[in-house]
C-alpha cells in the first residue's frame, strides 16, 4: 500500500503540474495590451514580398502603399491622379512623352537621394531585360508599362518617359502599386532579397518582417507630406476569416479589412466601427455569345432580366455590394455613364425575350469557381443565379472548381464547354477591363480575356480612340458611350460592385477607405 | 545492429525517390499553373508564357524534375514564388512550430488518455466510469476544428484567458511563458480526439487484465489496489496500449492542419494548403519532401528502438 500511495502521488505531482502550467498560462494577461501609437492590422495572408515591382495581391499592396510612394498617386478619395515624388508633368501634344519635374531634398529610408537616376533605375529593372537588377524579379505586371520604350534622365530632378504610341491610363498606372519608386540603393545591396529588405521614401519605414506572424513598419519623421500621426503600425496575416473576426472582437487587432457579410452583424455594436467604400469592382457572368442559347441577344437579355440582382446583394452578399449597371464600376466616377439603370429584375419580361428569341434548347452549363480574388460569395451566388434562371425557363446545371482551376478553365474561352461563367475584376484605370474583356481583338485565341467571344466594332473602335485620347473629357465620353452600347448587347449579365468594408476598434480615429482599394494609414491616430 | 541500421536506411532511398516522383507528378498534373495563380486576373497567354520563361518552368517536365532533384540533393530546394524566400528556411521553421503542437498533443492524449482509461476501468460501471465514458463519447464526436472555434469564443473572446490565434505574442512575447500560453488552446484542441480514442482502448486493455488471473492473485496476496491497478494491471496493458498510441501520433500530426487554420499555427500543415491554392510547385515539392523524410526516418528510429528492446524482432 506505501508503495502504491507513493505512486499515486509521484503521479499526481505530474499531472498537478500540467494543469498548473495551464493554470499559470491562463494567468498571464490575455491580449497584451498593444501601446497607443501602434496599429495593429489584420491582414488576409502572408505577403509574398514587400518590393512594389514583384508583386500582384492586393494584400500585399496594402503594406506596400504606405512604404513607398510613386510619382502620382490618387488624390484621397477619388480615383483621379495628383502629384506625389513628382511635383508636375507636362504631356507632349501627340500624347507619346511625359516629362515629370520630382520633388526636392526627398531621400530614401536608406539614406540614399531619390532623384531622377533613381526613377530611371526602377523603370529600366522592370522593363530591360539586360538590366543587371532584372533578375531581382520576375516583375508580373510590368506590361502595366509595355508602352514605354525609354526613361532617361533629363536633369536631377527631371525625368522623361517616352511611350511608342498615346496610352492614356498610363498615368493611372504610374499611381499603381506597380509603379511605386523603390530604393536603387537597397536594391544594389541586397539584391533577390530586397523584397524582405525594402526601402521607399513613404510615410512609413520598415523595421522587421516575423515569417507567417508580423510585418512591422515604424514612422518616418522625414516624411515629406508630414510625419504619420502613428508611431508603428504591425501588419499580421490571418488567413482564417472567422479567425480573423475573432481577434478583432477579442482586441487582438486594431483593424480588419475583408470583414466576411456574415461577420458585419457582429461589429454593429459600440466599440466598432464598420467603414464601406464602393470600388472599382466588377461581378459578372461572362455568356458565351459565340455558341448556344447566348448566341442570341435576347437570350441574353433574358438573362439579365430573370436574375433579382437585389436579392443577391442584400441577401447572400448582405449589403456588401450595390447592383451593377454596366461594365464599368460607378466608383470611376469620370467616366461613369450616369444615365444608365441597372437591367431591373423582370421574370415576365425575360420569359417574353425567350419566346420571342424561340431557342429550344436552353440548358446551360454554368461555372462556378468556390473562391478567389474578388469573387465575393461564388457559390452562394452562383446557386440563387441557378435558381433565378430555371424559374423563367432555362436549365442550368452548375460546374465548380477551385479558383486556379477555374480560371485555366475560363481564361481560353468558353467554347465546346460551359455557355457561362462567374467573374470579378478590379482594375485601376476604365480602360483596363472592357480593353481586356470586350474587344474582339481580345478574345482568347488572340491572348485576351474576351471569354464569351462578344464582337461589336463599335465598341472595339471606341475603345481603342479612348485608349490613345490624352484628353479626360473626351476619354470619359467614348467610355460613357461604349457603356451604353455594352449594357443593350449583354455580352455579360451585371452583377455586383463590391464595397470594400473594414472594421476598426473605437481607439482608431481617421481612418477611412480608398475607392482604389488600398490602405492608407499616414493619417490615422490610435489612442 | 549496426548492419540493420543501414539496411533500413538504405531501404528507404527507393521510397524517398518514389515519393520525390509521386508529388513533381501531381504538381504538374494538377490544372492551373503558379504564372496563372501569381497573374490572377491579369493572366493572359502571352504574360502567362514570359512569367513561366522566367520561373524556369518551359523547361520539358522530365528535365525540370532531374534539375529540381539534382539541386535537392546539393540542399538547394528552390525559393518558393509565394513568399520569395528559400524553400528549405520556410519548411525546417515552420516544421518545428507543428512539431511543437503535435508533440504536446500527443503527450496530453497519452497521458490524460490512458489516466481516465485506466480509472474508468478500475471503477468499472461506477459514477466515474460513467462521466468518462460520457466525456470520451463527446470528445470523439465533436471535429477539432469546430471545438478550436468554440475555444475561441469562450476562452478568448468572452473571458480573454488566452489569446485568439498565434504562436507568440505581437509585442513584447517571445519567451516560454508567451508560447505556452499561446499553446494551450490548439494542443488541448487537437489532442481532445485522441485522447478520447487512448481512453476507449486503455480502459478496455485495462477490463481484460483486471480479469486475469494473475491479477486475482496478487489481490489475494493482499497488494494494494492502487498498486494492483496502476503497477501490475497497466503494466501488462500497455503492450496494447502503445501500439495505439503509435497511431494517435500520426493522427495529432495530420490532424493539425485544421487546428493550425483554425489558430492560424504558423505550422507545416497550413504552409502546404496555403501552397497548394498558389501553386507554389517548390514549396509544396519540397514541403512533401522533407516532411515524408522526417516521417521515413522516425519510423527506422521507432524500428530500430522496438529491435533493441524486443531483439525478436530483428530480422
Amino acid at each position: 500500500m506505501q508503495q502504491g500511495m507513493l505512486n499515486w502521488t509521484r503521479r499526481g505531482v505530474l499531472a498537478a503540474g500540467v494543469a498548473m502550467s495551464m493554470a499559470l498560462g491562463a494567468t498571464a494577461p490575455a491580449t497584451a495590451q498593444t501601446p497607443p501609437g501602434v496599429l495593429i492590422v489584420g491582414q488576409i495572408a502572408e505577403p509574398k514580398a514587400l518590393d512594389p515591382a514583384a508583386v500582384t495581391a492586393v494584400n500585399d499592396f496594402r503594406i506596400l502603399m504606405n512604404v513607398y510612394d510613386g510619382l502620382v498617386r490618387y488624390r484621397d478619395g477619388t480615383l483621379e491622379v495628383e502629384p506625389a515624388l513628382a511635383t508636375a508633368w507636362e504631356i507632349s501634344e501627340d500624347g507619346t512623352e511625359y516629362t515629370f519635374t520630382l520633388r526636392e531634398g526627398v531621400r530614401f529610408h536608406d539614406g540614399s537621394d531619390f532623384n531622377a537616376e533613381a526613377v530611371v533605375f526602377n523603370f529600366e529593372r522592370m522593363l530591360n531585360e539586360d538590366h543587371p537588377y532584372h533578375d531581382t524579379g520576375p516583375f508580373p505586371l510590368a506590361f502595366f508599362f509595355s508602352a514605354v520604350e525609354s526613361v532617361e534622365a533629363v536633369d536631377d530632378l527631371t525625368v522623361r518617359f517616352t511611350l511608342n504610341e498615346p496610352y492614356a491610363p498610363f498615368l493611372s498606372n504610374l499611381a499603381y502599386p506597380t509603379g511605386l519608386i523603390v530604393s536603387p540603393a537597397a536594391v544594389e545591396q541586397h539584391g533577390a532579397d530586397f523584397g524582405r529588405n525594402p526601402s521607399g521614401t513613404g510615410p512609413f519605414t520598415f523595421k522587421e518582417w516575423r515569417s507567417n506572424e508580423a510585418v512591422v513598419v515604424e514612422k518616418n519623421p522625414e516624411y515629406w507630406d508630414g510625419a504619420p500621426e502613428l508611431d508603428a503600425v504591425v501588419f499580421r496575416p490571418i488567413t482564417d476569416a472567422n479567425t480573423r473576426t475573432a481577434e478583432m472582437l477579442a482586441g487582438g487587432i486594431d483593424l480588419m479589412v475583408e470583414v466576411p457579410p456574415v461577420s458585419l452583424s457582429e461589429f454593429q455594436g459600440e466599440g466598432f466601427t464598420v467603414h464601406e467604400q464602393a470600388g472599382p469592382h466588377l461581378w459578372f457572368l461572362i455568356l458565351n455569345a459565340k455558341e448556344g442559347p447566348f448566341a442570341d441577344k435576347r437570350v441574353r437579355q433574358a438573362a439579365n432580366y430573370a436574375i433579382n440582382k437585389t436579392a443577391l446583394v442584400d441577401n447572400v452578399l448582405e449589403g456588401t455590394a450595390d447592383v451593377a449597371a454596366g461594365p464599368t464600376p460607378p466608383a470611376f466616377a469620370w467616366a461613369y455613364n450616369e444615365s444608365l439603370e441597372p437591367y431591373p429584375y423582370d421574370p415576365e419580361k425575360a420569359k417574353a425575350l425567350l419566346a420571342e428569341a424561340g431557342v429550344d434548347d436552353l440548358s446551360l452549363t454554368f461555372y462556378v469557381t468556390e473562391g478567389g480574388s474578388g469573387m465575393l460569395d461564388p457559390v452562394a451566388m452562383g446557386t440563387a443565379i441557378q435558381a433565378d434562371l430555371n424559374a423563367v425557363g432555362f436549365d442550368t446545371e452548375i460546374e465548380t472548381y477551385e479558383w486556379n482551376t477555374f480560371l485555366g478553365e475560363v481564361n481560353p474561352g468558353l467554347e465546346g464547354k460551359a455557355d457561362m461563367a462567374e467573374m470579378a475584376w478590379m482594375t485601376n484605370d476604365p480602360d483596363t477591363l472592357p480593353y481586356l474583356a470586350l474587344r474582339t481583338d481580345a478574345w482568347p485565341d488572340k491572348g485576351g480575356f474576351n471569354s464569351g467571344y462578344y464582337s461589336n466594332p463599335e465598341v472595339d473602335k471606341l475603345l481603342e480612340a479612348a485608349r490613345v485620347a490624352t484628353d479626360q473629357e473626351k476619354r470619359a465620353e467614348l467610355y460613357k458611350r461604349m457603356q451604353e452600347i455594352v449594357q443593350e448587347d449583354a455580352p455579360w449579365v451585371f452583377v455586383a460592385n463590391w464595397k470594400q468594408n473594414a472594421v476598426t476598434s473605437e481607439a482608431v480615429e481617421n481612418f477611412a477607405l480608398q475607392p482604389s482599394f488600398f490602405l492608407l494609414l499616414d493619417d490615422v491616430v490610435k489612442n | 545492429m549496426g548492419s540493420y541500421i543501414v539496411k533500413r536506411l538504405l531501404s528507404a532511398i527507393p521510397v524517398l525517390l518514389g515519393i520525390t516522383v509521386i508529388v513533381f507528378l501531381i504538381m504538374a498534373m494538377i490544372p492551373g499553373d503558379p504564372a496563372t495563380a501569381i497573374l490572377g486576373s491579369y493572366a493572359t497567354p502571352e504574360n502567362v508564357a514570359k512569367l513561366n520563361r522566367d520561373l524556369g518552368l518551359d523547361e520539358p517536365l522530365v528535365a525540370r524534375y532531374f534539375i529540381w532533384l539534382g539541386n535537392m540533393l546539393q540542399g538547394d530546394f528552390g525559393r518558393s514564388f509565394s513568399l520569395n524566400r528559400p524553400v528549405l528556411d520556410e519548411v525546417t521553421e515552420r516544421f518545428m512550430a507543428t512539431l511543437i503542437l503535435a508533440g504536446t498533443s500527443f503527450v496530453l492524449c497519452a497521458l490524460f488518455g490512458i489516466m481516465a482509461g485506466v480509472v474508468s476501468a478500475a471503477r468499472q460501471y461506477g459514477w466515474a466510469d460513467r462521466g468518462i465514458t460520457f466525456a470520451v463519447l463527446l470528445g470523439i464526436s465533436i471535429p477539432s476544428f469546430f471545438l478550436g472555434m468554440m475555444m475561441i469564443l469562450i476562452f478568448a473572446v468572452h473571458l480573454r484567458w488566452f489569446p485568439v490565434s498565434g504562436m507568440y505574442a505581437i509585442y513584447g512575447g517571445g519567451d516560454l511563458a508567451d508560447l505556452l500560453h499561446h499553446l494551450v488552446m490548439p494542443a488541448v484542441a487537437l489532442s481532445v480526439v485522441a485522447t478520447g480514442v487512448v481512453a476507449r482502448l486503455a480502459r478496455s486493455a485495462m477490463l481484460e487484465v483486471l480479469r486475469q488471473d494473475f491479477i486475482r492473485t496478487a489481490r489475494a496476496k493482499g497488494v494494494g489496489e492502487g498498486r494492483v491497478v496502476w503497477r501490475h494491471a497497466l503494466k501488462a496493458a500497455m503492450v496494447s496500449i502503445i501500439p495505439v498510441l503509435g497511431i494517435q501520433a500520426g493522427f495529432v500530426l495530420s490532424g493539425a492542419v485544421y487546428i493550425e487554420m483554425v489558430f492560424q499555427w504558423p505550422g507545416v500543415g497550413r504552409m502546404l494548403v496555403d501552397a497548394i491554392l498558389k501553386r507554389d510547385i517548390l514549396l509544396v515539392q519540397g514541403g512533401v519532401v522533407i516532411v515524408a523524410a522526417c516521417y521515413v526516418l522516425f519510423n527506422i528510429a521507432v524500428d530500430v528502438a522496438q529491435s533493441l528492446l524486443d531483439p525478436r524482432i530483428k530480422t
